[in-house]
């Protein structure tokens, strides 16, 4: 995966950061969502074909994915191209800022590319049209065929310039493809960017996977397969393809995470009926049993500095969400609202975690503080579950059913998607149906 | 006959403790409750004759109940009859659950039926155990009528 991209040289222009005149809160939901233009990036004549990258659409092309992410966050309203008076490579010299004013326009994106000697040249700039400034200027230059991936830089530029957040454009999930009747559901590992292009199949569908997730460097992947009708926790290299088990368990393993480090797998181990919490080092396989209880005890995952686990447990009866120590000790109850609390995911910022919540039979996502103070429910459906962080905790995707018919029929898995605020829940466009999702970080770091 | 005096009080305990486990289960339930265990044989299948391949479970537990025993003990004496025979017992939950609980879920259901007929006296080595959590319903709809036979423990002859 390192391959697919270099920033070889990033330029830095100028940084008015004295400036901040807009900003987008995003600490509520946002009802007015700010009206950004962004032109389409001019091409520069003199550019050489590659291979099958469209030079001539390319400025569209890069400026509709960046439009497309900026609409997807619902705090902002790209406007209609057909309204631009100046032509992108004026624009990108000297916005005219009355006529961007007059559509309404608070911010302005313009910029230019240049294909040459097999490097595609990218260069824009963020425009505060009120105060008729430059906001930010920056220059990148790459391979041709990583245009998609320049898109979500530049997007993520923009977005921590205005929000004052970092972004998380520059991403991939990676879930469960599913195909198929539900009684002979065929589940494949697939990972798409982030706005649901590229996606690629890491399986065949011979055996059933569930549950992947990333390494912090995004290179590995745990998840569980039955290769052999043996449930078992899997490492996969996403650019070599090489799988290996997890370990040398007697048993089904299962709900696999990594440490926030990416040293060990943390992960359940089950039994003769009883599901314990363990952790295994990748390098020295050195194993620890983290949980010692006769009940259930799974879905774990770690807080971002890796000193505390928050896992789900049914020791008092129900399924209820606990933390501890990294070591196992000090376990706390922290759910104590009516019906069951299960799949715990910490945020990477540390302040909240995320769940799913049965009751009354529903299904919610929700967040609370690592306390389990301040529980807020996000979403209420039929069924729906295994909310996963965007890499800079504004916002969880999930998997989310639909009731079925008599004979299955009706029946669907989608992703989705929510702002922790509880605004801005929208599908995400998959080519199958689709479950288990996970995020990765920032690609580009 | 020592051994199955012994085996007698064994049998009691387990049957007072599940029992009781039930009891405390019935209270404290407060989704689904524990009494939506299948009773019906639409999605049944026999070993052999009056032999069912599978067990019921209630929503959330892993309890046998008296109907499962009765099915379990027929198991075991088939087993007993059929000393070349292997099995795998394959959990199964509903889709109303998270999937990796249900996983752990299955596999103490499936658990429980094989600690039944250990103490039946089927070795342990013929029997292996699977769970399949949520993933392979037997019946597809979403209603609890199918909930309450997915949730379940089949007995699968091996070889």
């Amino acid at each position: 995966m390192k391959k697919i991209f270099y920033i070889l040289t990033i330029f830095l222009f100028k940084f008015n950061i004295a400036y901040s005149l807009i900003e987008v809160d995003i600490t509520r939901g946002n009802l007015d969502p700010l009206p950004i233009a962004v032109s389409p990036l001019h091409v520069d004549p003199q550019s050489d074909n590659y291979k099958d990258v469209k030079i001539k659409e390319l400025g569209e092309l890069i400026s509709s994915v960046v439009e497309k992410n900026f609409k997807s966050t619902g705090l902002f309203n790209p406007l209609n191209k057909d309204a631009f008076v100046q032509k992108p490579d004026i624009a990108h010299l000297k916005p005219r800022f009355e006529d961007w004013s007059l559509i309404t326009a608070q911010v302005l994106v313009t910029g230019k590319l240049l294909i040459k000697d097999e490097k595609l040249k990218i260069e824009f700039r963020l425009w505060d049209v009120a105060a008729n400034k430059e906001m930010i200027a920056l220059a990148f230059t790459t391979t041709p065929s990583n245009w998609r991936r320049v898109a979500h830089i530049i997007s993520d530029k923009i977005y921590e310039r205005l929000t004052g957040e970092t972004g998380y454009f520059d991403t991939r999930i990676i879930y469960v493809s599913e195909t198929g009747p539900r009684t002979q559901r065929v589940k494949k590992l697939a990972i798409m960017d982030q706005d649901g292009e590229n996606t690629k199949y890491l399986t065949l569908g011979n055996e059933l996977v569930l549950t992947p997730r990333f390494n912090p460097t995004n290179q590995l992947v745990t998840y569980l397969s039955y290769f052999r009708n043996l449930p078992r926790v899997y490492l996969l290299d996403i650019e070599t393809g090489i799988q290996e088990v997890v370990g040398n368990f007697p048993g089904m393993t299962f709900a696999p995470r990594f440490s926030p480090d990416g040293k060990k797998i943390i992960m359940s181990f089950a039994k003769n009926g009883n599901s314990d919490i363990y952790t295994m080092d990748l390098e020295s396989r050195l194993v620890e049993k983290i949980t010692e209880d006769s009940s259930i005890d799974t879905s774990p995952s770690y807080s971002p500095e890796g000193k505390y686990i928050v896992f789900n447990s049914d020791r008092s009866g129900l399924q209820q969400i606990y933390t501890m120590k990294s070591d196992g000790s000090g376990v706390k109850r922290i759910s104590f609202g009516d019906g069951l609390y299960g799949t715990p995911v910490w945020s990477p910022r540390g302040d909240l975690i995320a769940f799913t919540k049965v009751k009354g039979g529903k299904f919610y996502i929700g967040v609370m503080r690592s306390d389990g103070s301040g529980e807020r429910l996000l979403t209420e459906n039929f069924y729906q579950e295994a909310p996963s962080w965007s890499p800079n905790g504004r916002l969880l995707v999930f998997y989310r059913e639909t009731k079925s018919g008599k004979n299955g029929e009706g029946f669907t898995a989608k992703l989705w998607s929510i702002d922790i605020t509880g605004y801005n829940e929208k599908e995400l466009k998959t080519e199958t149906d689709a479950s288990d999702p996970s995020w990765s970080s920032l690609l580009s770091k | 006959m020592k051994f199955k005096k012994n085996l007698k009080n064994l049998l009691i305990i387990l049957v007072s403790t599940l029992a009781l486990s039930a009891c405390a289960a019935g209270k404290k339930s407060s989704t689904g409750s524990s009494n939506d265990v299948y009773t019906g044989s639409a999605t049944v299948q026999y070993l052999a004759t009056g032999v069912k391949d599978r067990v019921f479970f209630a929503t959330n537990k892993s309890a046998l109940t008296t109907a499962s025993r009765d099915t379990l003990r027929k198991q075991a004496s088939w087993m007993r009859k059929n000393k070349k025979l292997n099995v795998v017992l394959e959990g199964h939950g509903d889709e109303r659950g998270t999937r990796e609980y249900n996983l752990a879920l299955a596999e103490k259901r499936a658990n429980a039926a094989r600690d039944y007929l250990l103490t039946y006296g089927i070795s342990g080595k013929r029997i292996s155990v699977i769970s399949y959590g949520k993933e392979k319903p037997v019946n597809s709809a979403s209603t609890p009528l199918a909930w309450s036979q997915n949730r379940r423990s089949v007995t699968v002859k091996t070889k």
